[in-house]
């Protein structure tokens, strides 16, 4: 690395990546001021895909606005399906069946492994390896398969209600689900074979765009970013919310920081989440999959609440205030990509644009959430 | 806990702490404080490794006229209770009970409606979620920023700045973020019209 | 070959390098989409002709029917000029590469130099296509792949130099020649230097990264650099670059079989023929595209790093070693 920016006798230029580029997977736009092929300063721009959805929860009825959920992050729409129904339930009171419980978690860690497959695939697109792109596909179409029998939909979910979920799950998908399993644990090593292990792999992610636990804590990264920065937070652990308590899983950890970190960080979620599968499968309850007694107009009392759940990509929060009327007074969205593209500046700066790229990619950015 | 450590810290500082029931709310430390000490509450807390979460704002446009909607309304009920009182005791015979000399009813200056900045903090290793509120009034909604304590805090203020305009003194850069540059405008207002 | 005139011969060889470059990128193309299907688990183009061999046919003709369009603030005589120029030294390295032991446009005595100083040439067109389109990902893909192609150029001609010591000669023919059977191939340790494997290692690697294929693709690295030095041309700009590429891909593997492989004698020493030199051809062809699909990219430094901490060193030591054995045997 060279003394960069300070001198002025370096002549730098600003180079766009995006709003329509192919690294940024969506219209994000990175304004990078570069020296040669080094970042002096790396700042992104937000907003090409804005639909200011806090807005609209504002003048829809408590269920009208799920649907919305399903579009802030459409690569584990599920995930935003609980975070916001879990809201609701515990503004109003709501309680839910256990079956219903078993069955959120079991959907909700299915769409987290198709999450976290597709990034794979788009990761190493990244990096230039086309061909995992096209396995990944391969395996996260079963996924997409098994939710769209239960669910009705294959990307923009729309299952959670306010006391449990819509649909019952069927012997098909139990089956199903075992079968993607008994599959994906005979594919990880595939996986770990082919890219992982790759040598030219390895020497673009370890120690490249290294990401210190300070700097997660400064600016509020969570999920894979913070975790592959040593730091062992996972509101599934941290705060059980719904059946997670009752499972059995451990939260992966890696010291580095660096992109490795991050990117073997997802690979183990795929595994430990195959395990919170077939728990949820083997203990699943019979029972109803509704609470009994939930209003028609869901009209929580005054006050204002606040749930957090684990997304593919962080922990999603919603605060939610209430004035007691059938539509939320206010409605905010926490997604976890904001606070985690926000250090893209200060952990670029001084990288190789390859590596800031590698970078970017290992942050496993979805657009639409961040710019909500 | 955690938690009362850091009600301990933040109370010098504070109009108002209280502890919340967490399996109702979902934060375990409600924290109400003027707007110019948000500065030092971000240091203590960033002192005692929080990070955080998101921030926020909520318009609270026509609040002060409902509470003196309700305060009329109790006034009213009250007087009348007072009154059926009155007549009940008249009615039997016992003399009237102490009136309690009402203060006098003062039509007062209308307050201000106000913006509430809520900051939400969070913990790594121990869940301990804290809620930082402040009320800036709505036509000077100004308040000190706090990202020169959380770097994170920049684009947070920057989407509140835009969704409300609020004016983060101090702040690097305020130009429309999610919104459009050219936008003037601040949509989650209450009093806002497309 | 005499008993006619010289200007048919011209003719005739003008002809066939333009008709079998043209052919060998649409062979190429249609090659690599089935290569890559099938170690995709797909099946690649199938709908265009059978098993879709008309597919990169279908696909030329789109090219050529699209508008040329020059970006306004380009340099237009670069912008033009280009394509044509890879295009032009793609097919003058065709003269001297010896299909058969006949069939060679000019049977050249410096036929490798030739070969070699029209390749870099090429390094020229990529320079002017990146600076000439006024887009800063072409001009920093242009500088990469000036900077990549200085620094394989240079084990690259350090082997080659070995090599023309074992054999003793710059007649690629001859080169041929001299391996008549399996044994006789210059890839193994008993012909000539114990480094011969080596050397194989390095001018393969090398070929790889002169011709701009992946891993070492930095000049196009498409998630980083949009498509590189080809960012802002379409149509049969873009189409010239895509035949100029196949070719230098054919080009260098054909030389890696000519130099190391036998080029176009038989491996039992039966009947050599064209036919062997483009077997040999076509397997190392596919085995860049195997590589291709499998790899993902370097970064510039990786790169860097490898020519001139790796490759030229060992190419050094290859020399030292194979003109040691050639003076003590």
């Amino acid at each position: 690395m060279r003394p960069l920016a300070a001198d002025p006798a370096h002549e730098t230029f600003i180079l766009n990546v995006g709003p329509q580029h192919p690294a940024t997977h969506g219209a994000l736009r990175v304004k990078l001021t570069m020296d040669g092929e080094y970042i002096v300063e790396a700042e992104p721009v937000l907003g090409y895909i804005h639909r200011m959805h806090e807005k609209m929860g504002e003048n829809r009825s408590y269920p009208q606005f799920m649907p919305n959920t399903g579009r802030l992050d459409y690569l584990s729409a599920l995930c935003y399906n609980h975070g916001y129904a879990g809201v609701v339930e515990r503004a109003a009171g709501i309680e839910v069946p256990e079956r219903a419980e078993y069955i959120r978690v079991v959907t909700v860690e299915l769409n987290r492994i198709s999450s976290h497959l597709l990034w794979l695939g788009a990761f190493v697109l990244d990096l230039g390896g086309f061909t995992p792109l096209l396995y990944v596909m391969d395996d996260r179409e079963q996924i997409l398969d098994l939710l769209e029998s239960v669910t009705g939909s294959r990307l923009t979910y729309c299952y959670f209600r306010f006391g449990g979920v819509y649909n019952d799950i069927d012997d098909d998908f139990i089956v199903g689900a075992r079968n993607f399993v008994k599959r994906m644990r005979e594919k990880l090593p595939m996986y770990h074979n082919l890219v992982s292990k790759n040598i030219i792999l390895r020497q673009r992610l370890e120690g490249i765009g290294v990401i210190s636990p300070e700097m997660c804590r400064k600016y509020g990264a969570t999920g894979p970013v913070a975790r592959g920065s040593g730091i062992a937070y996972d509101v599934r652990k941290q705060e059980p919310y719904s059946v997670y308590s009752e499972l059995n899983f451990d939260i992966p950890v890696y010291e580095q920081g660096d992109s490795m970190a991050r990117y073997l960080v997802r690979l183990d979620e795929i595994e430990q989440s195959l395990r919170i599968v077939e728990q949820g499968l083997d203990k699943m309850p019979e029972g109803p999959v509704m609470a009994a007694k939930v209003p028609k107009a869901v009209k929580p009392p005054k006050g204002d609440y606040y749930f957090a759940a684990e997304a593919a990509r962080g922990a999603f929060g919603v605060r939610l205030v209430s004035d007691g009327t059938t539509t939320p007074y206010r409605l905010k969205l926490r997604s976890p990509s904001f606070s985690n593209v926000s250090l893209f500046g200060e952990a670029a700066r001084g990288l190789l644009l390859a590596d800031a790229l590698a970078l970017f990619g290992s942050l496993d950015l979805v657009i639409p959430e961040i710019d909500r | 806990m955690k938690s009362t450590a850091v009600k301990q810290a933040l109370s010098s500082l504070a109009l108002r702490v209280e502890e919340c029931d967490y399996a109702a709310r979902g934060y375990h430390l409600n924290v109400t404080i003027p707007p110019e000490q948000v500065v030092a509450a971000a240091e203590i807390l960033d002192r005692e490794n929080f990070f955080l979460e998101a921030v926020t704002g909520v318009d609270w446009l026509g609040e002060q006229e409902a509470l003196a909607k309700e305060a009329a309304k109790a006034a009213a009920a009250a007087k009348k209770a007072a009154a059926e009182a009155a007549k009940k005791a008249a009615e039997s015979g016992e003399p009237p009970p102490e009136q309690p000399v009402a203060p006098a009813a003062t039509p007062a200056e209308p307050v201000e409606d106000s913006f509430e900045v809520v900051y939400d903090f969070n913990h790594y290793p121990q869940l301990c979620r804290v809620v930082i509120r402040t009320r800036v009034p709505r036509h000077t909604p100004q308040l000190p920023t706090i990202s020169q304590v959380y770097p994170g805090a920049n684009w947070h203020e920057r989407e509140t700045h835009d969704f409300f305009g609020i004016v983060f003194e101090g702040h690097p850069d305020l130009s429309p973020f999610l919104l459009p540059e050219d936008a003037d405008f601040h949509p989650l207002r209450k009093d806002y019209q497309p | 070959m005499s008993g006619y005139p010289e200007i048919f011969r011209v003719l005739a060889y003008i002809v066939g390098t333009l008709a079998f470059v043209g052919l060998n990128a649409a062979f190429l193309v249609w090659l690599e989409r089935k290569v890559a299907g099938h170690i995709q688990r797909r099946i690649g183009p199938k709908e265009v002709g059978p098993f879709g061999i008309i597919q990169s046919l279908a696909d030329g003709i789109k090219l050529m029917s699209k508008q040329l369009v020059v970006p306004e603030r380009a340099d237009g005589l670069l912008y033009r000029l280009a394509p044509l120029m890879t295009m032009t030294t793609a097919i003058m390295v065709f003269v001297t590469i010896p299909f058969g032991p006949a069939l060679v446009a000019r049977d050249l005595n410096l036929g490798m130099l030739v070969i070699f100083a029209f390749a870099s040439v090429n390094v020229l067109a990529l320079l002017l296509a990146g600076w000439g389109s006024n887009n800063k990902y072409s001009v920093i893909s242009a500088t990469r792949a000036v900077s990549q192609n200085v620094a394989y150029e240079v084990p690259m001609l350090i082997t080659v130099a070995t090599m023309v010591m074992i054999v003793g000669t710059m007649n690629l023919n001859e080169i041929v020649g001299q391996q008549g059977n399996l044994l006789q191939w210059k890839i193994f340790p008993w012909n000539g230097s114990v480094m011969l494997p080596v050397a194989f290692l390095i001018f393969f690697i090398c070929a790889l990264a002169e011709t701009n294929r992946a891993p070492f693709d930095l000049g196009e690295a498409e998630s980083e650099l949009v498509a590189g030095f080809h960012t802002e041309y379409g149509g049969m700009g873009f189409g010239l670059f895509f035949l100029g590429e196949y070719a230098y891909v054919f080009v260098g593997c054909a030389l890696t079989s000519i130099f190391f492989l036998g080029g176009w004698q038989c491996p039992l020493g039966w009947a050599p023929g064209v036919h062997w030199l483009l077997i040999k051809t076509y397997l190392l062809v596919f085995v860049v595209m195997w590589i291709r699909w499998t790899f993902p990219r370097t970064t510039i430094y990786g790169l860097l790093n490898l020519s001139w901490k790796v490759l030229v060193p060992f190419a050094l030591v290859n020399l030292i070693v194979t003109a040691a054995l050639l003076k003590v045997f």
